[in-house]
């Protein structure tokens, strides 16, 4: 596999929970026998072909799986450069990747009798996901957001109450994505006899960053047989790109392709205004360094006191000041590489893409995007480049229109 | 032994239960929590628990994760925290002081610096939030070698089966949290307290403290009467950021702190 004394790069995490020194369980006692007991009924799960075959069953007829594997014929032209796929999770009832990974803690709740579900939402997106799996199976949903981002995402906050969810607007803290997450955490705690917290991303304390992964995997799994498919048997991408917040359509898309040195696996962080002292970004990696919050250790956007700092971007969905401990390791280990792409570029793909295949990706894949819009015209035509498009640009139209200064009002 | 050690053996000796109270370091400022933490001892505090702010308190209810704002706002850091523990120690060599909040503040400093700095410091106990038993190699150990008590909290979810586990590498006391929730919230109840405090002695023999969800001298000398002693928190940090005189603080401190020497 690899050179670098690493044999597989597919076995974390180890039994602490652990990826290097990243991960871990790093919760109050309270919650502890419950996250135990998760990971008991997690690994349960994951060898249970009823379990599987219940995901599959709905993947395929409510989500709409498998979402198709796109070949950008004008894009591709346009830059002159590599042949550029589109991985299209943004086609998924609710419209990101996010319900992959919901259905299977969902799946899971039941069968561990939890009652409620608690979530936490950034732009919305893992809310709405949440709120329809609950309405689905008639669960209780209450989904804790920042204050803010139910200001500036009333359109998503609308849907999870039509979907029946309890939306909270958190005012703690400086009331965004990741004081939703501490709420939620104060949730937990508090109900932790009936409650289940979905958490939305590769993060969170052992099991949460490998159960998303491992729900999310079937993004790069699909690739796998759908670019054999399209392109002859066996034939792997060079490149593989997607967008990261807390990493999780990153997560799912990279795992399946870690143990092949020939792909190249590149992971865009929101550099915002720019990645520089003045901290107007969230990208983790480039711009900190490691520590503990939310349940584990990884990259953390932080000052010298180890207080916690806001990250910034214009996607809502990626301003969270950390990242899945998997992607810390990676990077350290050098697996992976990981950049930054400022909302300027961002906002810039966003628009070619509309333009040149009438698609409007989200502003969180539009990050992705603009990297690939960076290397493809530097690498030769026989180069494959697999991005993946991670959710559709509905829900950003409002902000894109005040960047671009179109007036919105009807 | 620590003065944690020492502060039990003379309560036993008394035949008194322990008070314990918190506040948060630095709030609002600097000076006037140091005075108040000065004041402690006089008013019938037995150990210091001493809050290091951190943004992100996902334990705490909103009256400590306020005075950690106002704290944090008026400048306070782990460094400043260890100096006001220096200034503490000048004029009062007895009085235990554990510091407690979160760890990435402490692993930010670097475990064997925090440590060394804080036993020079004059701290004698830890409680980290964030850090279970699973973690126990992160802190916990080293702690101990360091001769700093690291003071485990159990819990209404911890069973029979997971009690051990906790109780294996705690020291100076037990602290059991009164109910499944966050600081200040929901209040304690001596009914449900008492089997709990029960079940955690038959497998220790450290003093067992009991903590959340107490809030008036009544509910002190209740919770104190079936456990080793109380600790109060919340109540006391709301009025310090109501902003009242640091000696109605005080008197109120030293009301709860009766409430508890009463049992």
């Amino acid at each position: 596999m690899a050179d670098d004394g690493i044999n597989s790069y597919m076995t974390g995490p180890d039994e602490q929970g652990r990826f290097g020194i990243f991960g871990g369980r790093f919760v109050s006692e309270t919650l502890m026998p419950l996250i135990l007991d998760l990971e008991a009924r997690y690994e349960f799960a994951k060898t249970d072909p009823a379990f599987w075959a219940e995901m599959d069953d709905l993947w395929k007829h409510y989500v709409g799986r498998p979402s198709p594997l796109y070949f950008a014929p004008r894009l591709t032209a346009h830059l002159g450069g590599a042949k550029i796929y589109l991985k299209r999770d943004e086609l998924n009832h609710t419209g990101a990747h996010k319900i992959n990974n919901v259905l299977g803690q969902i799946i899971l709740a039941r069968r561990m009798g939890k009652t409620r579900i608690i979530a936490e939402t950034g732009a919305g997106q893992h809310g709405v996901a949440t709120a329809t799996v609950c309405a689905k199976f008639g669960l209780k949903c209450v989904v804790y957001m920042g204050a803010h981002d139910v200001e500036r995402q009333a359109p998503n906050v609308f849907r999870m109450r039509l979907l029946g969810a309890e939306v909270v607007p958190v005012t703690s803290g400086r009331g965004t994505l990741k004081d939703a997450m501490n709420d939620a955490l104060r949730d937990w705690v508090t109900n932790v006899r009936d409650t289940f917290y979905c958490i939305g991303t590769v993060a969170g304390p052992h099991p949460y960053p490998a159960m998303v992964r491992d729900f999310q995997s079937i993004i790069g799994k699909e690739v796998r047989w759908q670019l054999a498919e399209q392109e002859g048997e066996g034939r792997l991408p060079d490149t593989v790109i997607a967008a990261i917040g807390g990493g999780s359509n990153a997560m799912g898309l990279f795992y399946p392709f870690l143990d092949d040195p020939s792909v190249r696996i590149i992971g865009v962080e929101a550099g915002g205004k720019g990645v520089d002292d003045r901290m107007q970004h969230c990208a983790s990696l480039t711009g900190g360094r490691p520590g503990v919050l939310h349940g584990n250790r990884t990259y953390l956007l932080q000052d010298d006191d180890g207080q916690i700092l806001e990250g910034f971007s214009i996607s809502a969905g990626l301003d969270y000041p950390g990242i899945g401990p998997e992607h810390a390791w990676l990077h350290d280990t050098g697996r992976a590489e990981y950049v930054s792409i400022t909302d300027a570029e961002a906002l810039e793909a966003f628009q070619l893409c509309c333009a040149l295949e009438g698609i409007i990706p989200a502003l969180e894949p539009s990050h992705a995007l603009a990297h690939v819009l960076k290397i493809a015209p530097t690498l030769p035509k026989d180069h494959i480049i697999v991005m993946n498009m991670c959710g559709r640009g509905d829900k950003d139209i409002f902000t894109v229109a005040k960047h671009l200064g179109f007036d919105m009002k009807i | 032994m620590t003065r944690i050690d020492d502060t039990f053996g003379r309560l036993k000796a008394e035949g008194k239960k322990a008070f314990v109270a918190y506040i948060m370091a630095g709030d609002p400022d600097l000076a006037t929590s140091l005075q108040v933490m000065k004041g402690m001892p006089a008013a019938g505090v037995d150990i210091i628990e001493l809050g290091l702010p951190f943004t992100d308190p996902m334990a705490d209810g909103e009256t400590i994760q306020l005075a950690g704002q106002r704290s944090l706002e008026g400048g306070q850091t782990l460094v400043r925290t260890l100096d006001m523990v220096r200034e503490f120690r000048r004029s009062d060599a007895v009085t235990p002081i554990v510091l407690m909040g979160y760890y990435n503040p402490i692993y930010s400093r670097g475990v064997d610096r925090f440590l060394a700095e804080a036993k020079e410091a004059g701290i004698d106990g830890l409680i980290v939030v964030d850090l279970p038993p699973e973690e126990d190699s992160e802190l916990c150990l080293p702690a101990q070698a360091a001769g700093i008590n690291f003071i485990r909290l159990a819990t209404p979810t911890t069973d029979d089966k997971r009690l051990p586990k906790v109780l294996q590498n705690t020291s100076g006391f037990v602290y059991y949290v009164s109910i499944t929730g966050i600081t200040g919230a929901a209040a304690a109840k001596p009914a449900d307290v008492a089997p709990e405090v029960a079940r955690i002695k038959a497998q220790t023999d450290l003093p067992v403290i009991v903590g959340f969800g107490i809030s008036t001298p009544e509910a002190a000398q209740d919770i104190a009467a079936i456990a080793d002693g109380c600790v109060v928190g919340s109540a006391i940090v709301k009025l310090v950021g109501e902003g009242r005189p640091v000696p109605e603080v005080l008197d109120r401190v030293a009301a709860l702190a009766g409430g508890a020497h009463a049992a």
